[in-house]
C-alpha cells in the first residue's frame, strides 16, 4: 500500500513551547487515520502544518510522494480540509461560499455540481440562505461540503465533531465511512474522544504534550495480548502484600485512582482471579482494559480521564 | 491570482459595510454642497474677512471648482477613516472570522493571496477616490458651475484660471490617490497583526491621526521629524494648484509652482505603499495561522 | 462697479474746481479745463482691455474687461468672466471724470518729467473739510493735455497712484494702458485655516513682503462715440 503521508521528526516550537516534538508517522492510502489526543496534545498544530497553515520548525512532510514544502500547490490540489470550526462568510449565502471556495481550489463549477455538492450535506434546501441564519451543525455540513467540492484524494478533518448533537455526530461518522469505503479517499480525523475514533478509525496516532505515544493499526493497538486490569480490595495495601509473595508480582503497576493495576495478558485472567481467591484477598471489583484505554490511564489523570472515557 | 482577485473584489462588494463608505461619502459632500449651497456666501465672507478689508474680489468665488476644492481639503482627512474600515480588516477580518486558514488552505500561493488582497484593497480606495470626484467635482460643476478658482493659501492668495484648473484636479486625484493607498497599505500592513478588526481600524486611525497633528503643529522638535511623515506629504495634492508666475509676476498658465515637491512627496507615498505591502507580503508568507 | 468710488471723487473734484482765486490758479484752472474740454470730445466709449493684478501675494492670471463710459460720470468695468481682485476703496479707473468741474483750488507745484514726457504738476485741494478725497496731484503734459500720471489720497483707502500712457487715441485723452498703484497690507492666514503643514519658505516670504501692489489695465480696442443705452451702467 503507498503512503499519502510521511511525517519524519516533525518539531513546532512556539516561542519555549513546544507543541509538537520529534513526531513522526505515516498515513497509507484509503486509511481513516484517527489522530488521538487531549486539547492541546499538539494535534491541531500537526494537521496545520500538513496543511501549510504552520511553517514547521525542523522536521519533514512528505505528501503524495512530494515533499510539502515544495509542492505546496499542487499537494493542496488534492487536499480537502475542516479546521475546528468550520468558519465560513456570514454574509454569503451557503451556494455562494461553496462557489467561491470551488474557483479558488481551481475549479469551474456548474450550477449542477455545487448543487449535488450542497444535497450531499443535506443543504440544498438552504442553498440561497445566508449563512448568518445557519446552525452549527449545518455551519459544520457545509464546511465539509467546501472541503470536498473539488473531489480531493485526501481530507482532513480536525475536530469534526465539535459542538455537533448526537446525531450530527453520527451523520459525520456516516460521511467518513461512506468517503473511505466508497470513494475510496483518505481520511484523517482528529479528536479527543477515543470512542468516535475508535468507531471508524482502521490506523490511528496517539500524542500527549507534542510527542508520539502510540502509533498502529486499530487490530494492533487494541490486541488482546496487553491487558490492563483494574483491581480493588477492601484493604489495598494488604492484597499487594499478599500478590508480591506470589509469581504474579512482577506483573504490579503503580497504584493508579485507588485501583491496583496489573498488566498481563488477557488469557492469564482466570488464573489471576483464582489466585485472589486462595489468598484470600476480599474484591470489590476487577476490571480488564485494553492497552490503549492505559496509554490515555498513564498519560492522563481526572477530569479529562472522564472526558476520554465516558463523554 | 486573477481569480483570486476576483474572489477577494466580490468579497468586499458583497459586505455592507464597503456601501457604508461611500453612502457616508455621499452624505458628507452633499452636506457640504447643500450647506455651501444654502449658505455659501455667509461662508466665502467668513474666509476672506480680512482680505476683503483691503480688496474686493469679484465674480463667481462660489463655483464647482472652489467646492470640489474645500470638499478635498476636508474629505481627504476622514477619507482614510473608510479606508482603514475595510483595508485594516482585509486579513485580520478573515482571522477573525475564521475565514483566513480555510483560505490559505486552498491551492494559491500565499503571495498571491496577500497580492491578490491588497489590490482589492487598492481597487476600493481608488473606487472610493472616483466617487469623491464624480460628487465632488462633476457634480459641483453641475451645481455650481464654473469660473477660476480663488485659493487662498497662508501667505498667499492664488486665482487659477478657468481653462487652467482641470488638468490640475486630475493631478491631484492622482496625487490623493497615492495618498491614499498609502492609507490603505497602512491598515493593511496593521490588519497583519491582529485577529480582530477593531484593532488594526483604531491603530490606523490612530497613526493618521498623531502623524497629522505633528504635521500640524509648528513646534521646533516636531518640524524635525515632519519630512519623514508620511502625513505631512499627503496634502501635497495642494501644490497643483499653486503655479509659477513670471518676473512681472503675470502668471504662467499650465505651470506649477513647485513641481518637485510633489515629486518628492509621491516619492515618498510610494515609497511607503511599497513598504507597507511589502512587508505584509513577506510577514505573510512565513505567518504562522493560529486562529 | 462699487470697487471704483466714482462719485465721490467726481463730487469731491467739483467741490474742488469750483473756486479758484488767484491769478497762478487761474491759470491752472485753464490747464486743467483745457484738459477738460479735450476729454469731453469723447461723449461715450467701450473699451476691450487686458487686466493684470500684481500684488505680491497675489497670483492671478491676465484677465479680459470690457469698460464702458459715457458722460458726464458713468462708467463700468465689466469682467470678461473669470475673478478679479481690485483694490478696495476710492479708485476711479477713468480719470477723465475727474476734471469735469470745479470746487478745487489747483495750485502750480512746478514741472517734472513722467514717462520721458515733460509735465506741468497741479495740486488739487478740496475746499471743503469733510471731502473724502484730501489731495490730488494730477501730473499734465502741457503740449497734448494729457494727464500722464495722479497720486490720490484718500481719508480711508490711503495712496494711490495711477499712471497713464496713450497711444493712437491719445486725441481723445484715452490712454492704452493705465497702472494704478497703491500700498497693500500684509496677508496672512493661519495654517489651521488653510490645512497647510509647511512653513512658507524664506525666499517667498521676503518676495511676498513690503512691495507696492499694483493693477494694470491694457486696452487694445475702443469704440469711441457710438452710443450707449444706460441700461449699461446699471
Amino acid at each position: 500500500m503507498q503512503s499519502i503521508i510521511t511525517v519524519k521528526a516533525l518539531t513546532k516550537q512556539f516561542n519555549n513551547l513546544t507543541a509538537v516534538n520529534d513526531l513522526s508517522f505515516s498515513v497509507q492510502d484509503g486509511d481513516v487515520y484517527g489522530f488521538l489526543g487531549q486539547n492541546g496534545a499538539g494535534k491541531s498544530t500537526t494537521i496545520r502544518m500538513l496543511l501549510t497553515l504552520i511553517t514547521p520548525t525542523s522536521g519533514s512532510i512528505e505528501i503524495f510522494g512530494y515533499p510539502l514544502s515544495t509542492h505546496r500547490r499542487d499537494i493542496l490540489q488534492q487536499v480537502g480540509a475542516v479546521i475546528e470550526k468550520p468558519d465560513v462568510y456570514k454574509y454569503l449565502s451557503a451556494y455562494e461560499n461553496l462557489k467561491l471556495f470551488a474557483k479558488l481550489s481551481g475549479m469551474k463549477p456548474t450550477h449542477q455540481v455545487l448543487m449535488d455538492q450542497l444535497e450531499m450535506v443535506g443543504l440544498a434546501n438552504r442553498a440561497k440562505d445566508t449563512v448568518k441564519t445557519f446552525s452549527q451543525g449545518m455551519k459544520q455540513r457545509l464546511g465539509i461540503a467546501i472541503a470536498l467540492v473539488h473531489d480531493p484524494q485526501l481530507i482532513m478533518l480536525d475536530e469534526p465533531t465539535n459542538g455537533l448533537d448526537p446525531q450530527g455526530i453520527a451523520d459525520i461518522r456516516n460521511l467518513i465511512l461512506r468517503l473511505s469505503r466508497e470513494r475510496k479517499k483518505t481520511v484523517i480525523v482528529s479528536s479527543h474522544l477515543l470512542h468516535e475514533i475508535e468507531q471508524i478509525a482502521s490506523r490511528m496516532l496517539i500524542i500527549d504534550k507534542g510527542k508520539k505515544l502510540v502509533e498502529g493499526s486499530a487490530t494492533e493497538l487494541f490486541d488482546t495480548s496487553q491487558t490492563i486490569l483494574q483491581l480493588m480490595t477492601a484493604d489495598n495495601n494488604t492484597a499487594i502484600e499478599k500478590i508480591n509473595q506470589t509469581a504474579w508480582a512482577k506483573h504490579l503497576q503503580p497504584i493508579r485512582e485507588g485501583n491496583i493495576i496489573i498488566s498481563l495478558n488477557r488469557d492469564d485472567i482466570p488464573l489471576f482471579n483464582r489466585m485472589l481467591v486462595e489468598k484470600d484477598i476480599p474484591v470489590f471489583s476487577l476490571q480488564p482494559r485494553h492497552s490503549l484505554e492505559d496509554f490515555f490511564l498513564q498519560v492522563t489523570a481526572g477530569k479529562q480521564y472522564v472526558d476520554i472515557f465516558t463523554s | 491570482m486573477w481569480t483570486y482577485l476576483q474572489v477577494e473584489l466580490y468579497k468586499i462588494f458583497r459586505r455592507p459595510r464597503t456601501y457604508l463608505s461611500f453612502v457616508a461619502i455621499t452624505a458628507l459632500i452633499g452636506v457640504i454642497q447643500l450647506g455651501l449651497l444654502v449658505d455659501g456666501k455667509e461662508y466665502t465672507e467668513f474666509v476672506m474677512a480680512d482680505f476683503a478689508n483691503t480688496f474686493s474680489v469679484d465674480g463667481k468665488i462660489l463655483n464647482g471648482y472652489f467646492i470640489c476644492y474645500i470638499i478635498l481639503q476636508l474629505l481627504l482627512v476622514h477619507v482614510p477613516l473608510l479606508i482603514a474600515l475595510i483595508a485594516a480588516d482585509m486579513i485580520s477580518g478573515e482571522a477573525n472570522m475564521g475565514t483566513l486558514r480555510i483560505l490559505l488552505t486552498k491551492p494559491q500561493s500565499r503571495t498571491a493571496i496577500v497580492t491578490a488582497k491588497f489590490l482589492a484593497a487598492a481597487i476600493y480606495t481608488l473606487l472610493l477616490l472616483i466617487w469623491i470626484a464624480v460628487l465632488g467635482l462633476f457634480v459641483s460643476m453641475a451645481i455650481f458651475g464654473t469660473d477660476d478658482l480663488f485659493i487662498m493659501k497662508s501667505s498667499y492668495v492664488v486665482i487659477v484660471k478657468e481653462s487652467d484648473i482641470f488638468w490640475r484636479y486630475a493631478g491631484a486625484f492622482c496625487f490623493a490617490a497615492l495618498a491614499m493607498l498609502t492609507v490603505s497599505s497602512l491598515g493593511f500592513f496593521l490588519s497583519f497583526f491582529a485577529e480582530n478588526s477593531i484593532g488594526p481600524i483604531v491603530a490606523t486611525m490612530s497613526v493618521i491621526i498623531v502623524f497629522t497633528i505633528l504635521s500640524t503643529m509648528n513646534i521646533p522638535i516636531f518640524n524635525i521629524i515632519k519630512p519623514y511623515l508620511f502625513t505631512s506629504h499627503m496634502i501635497t495634492w495642494k501644490e497643483f494648484f499653486d503655479f509659477k508666475v513670471n518676473d512681472a509676476n503675470e502668471a504662467m498658465v499650465g505651470s506649477i509652482q513647485y513641481p518637485e515637491k510633489i515629486i518628492k512627496s509621491a516619492l515618498v507615498l510610494i515609497i511607503h505603499i511599497i513598504g507597507f505591502a511589502g512587508a505584509s507580503i513577506l510577514l505573510f508568507r512565513k505567518k504562522d495561522i493560529l486562529s | 462697479m462699487h470697487l471704483f468710488n466714482t462719485r465721490k471723487i467726481v463730487v469731491a473734484l467739483c467741490f474742488f474746481l469750483s473756486s479758484l482765486p488767484f491769478a497762478k490758479a487761474q491759470e491752472m484752472n485753464s490747464l486743467v479745463a483745457k484738459v477738460k474740454a479735450k476729454l469731453d470730445l469723447v461723449n461715450d466709449y467701450t473699451a476691450e482691455g487686458k487686466m493684470k493684478t500684481d500684488v505680491a501675494f497675489i497670483k492671478a492670471p491676465i484677465g479680459r474687461v470690457k469698460v464702458f463710459y459715457k458722460r458726464p460720470n458713468k462708467f463700468k468695468l465689466q469682467r470678461d468672466g473669470g475673478i478679479s481682485i481690485l483694490p478696495k476703496g476710492g479708485i476711479s479707473i477713468n480719470i477723465g471724470s475727474m476734471i469735469m468741474s470745479d470746487g478745487f483750488l489747483a495750485i502750480d507745484a512746478g514741472e517734472t518729467v513722467v514717462a520721458n514726457t515733460k509735465t506741468r504738476i497741479v495740486k488739487l485741494l478740496p475746499n471743503a473739510d469733510n471731502s473724502e478725497i484730501i489731495l490730488s496731484t494730477l501730473y499734465i503734459d502741457e503740449a497734448n493735455l494729457l494727464i500722464m500720471k495722479s497720486v490720490t489720497t484718500t481719508r480711508a483707502s490711503g495712496t494711490y497712484e495711477m499712471e497713464l500712457s496713450y497711444g493712437q487715441f491719445a486725441k481723445y485723452g484715452l490712454p492704452d494702458k493705465v497702472l494704478f498703484s497703491f500700498n497693500a497690507k500684509d496677508y496672512k492666514l493661519p495654517k489651521g485655516i488653510t490645512l497647510e503643514f509647511e512653513d512658507t519658505d524664506q525666499a517667498t516670504k521676503n518676495r511676498l513682503k513690503g512691495k507696492k501692489g499694483r493693477v494694470e489695465i491694457t486696452y487694445t480696442a475702443y469704440s469711441i462715440n457710438k452710443g450707449i443705452a444706460d441700461a449699461v451702467f446699471n
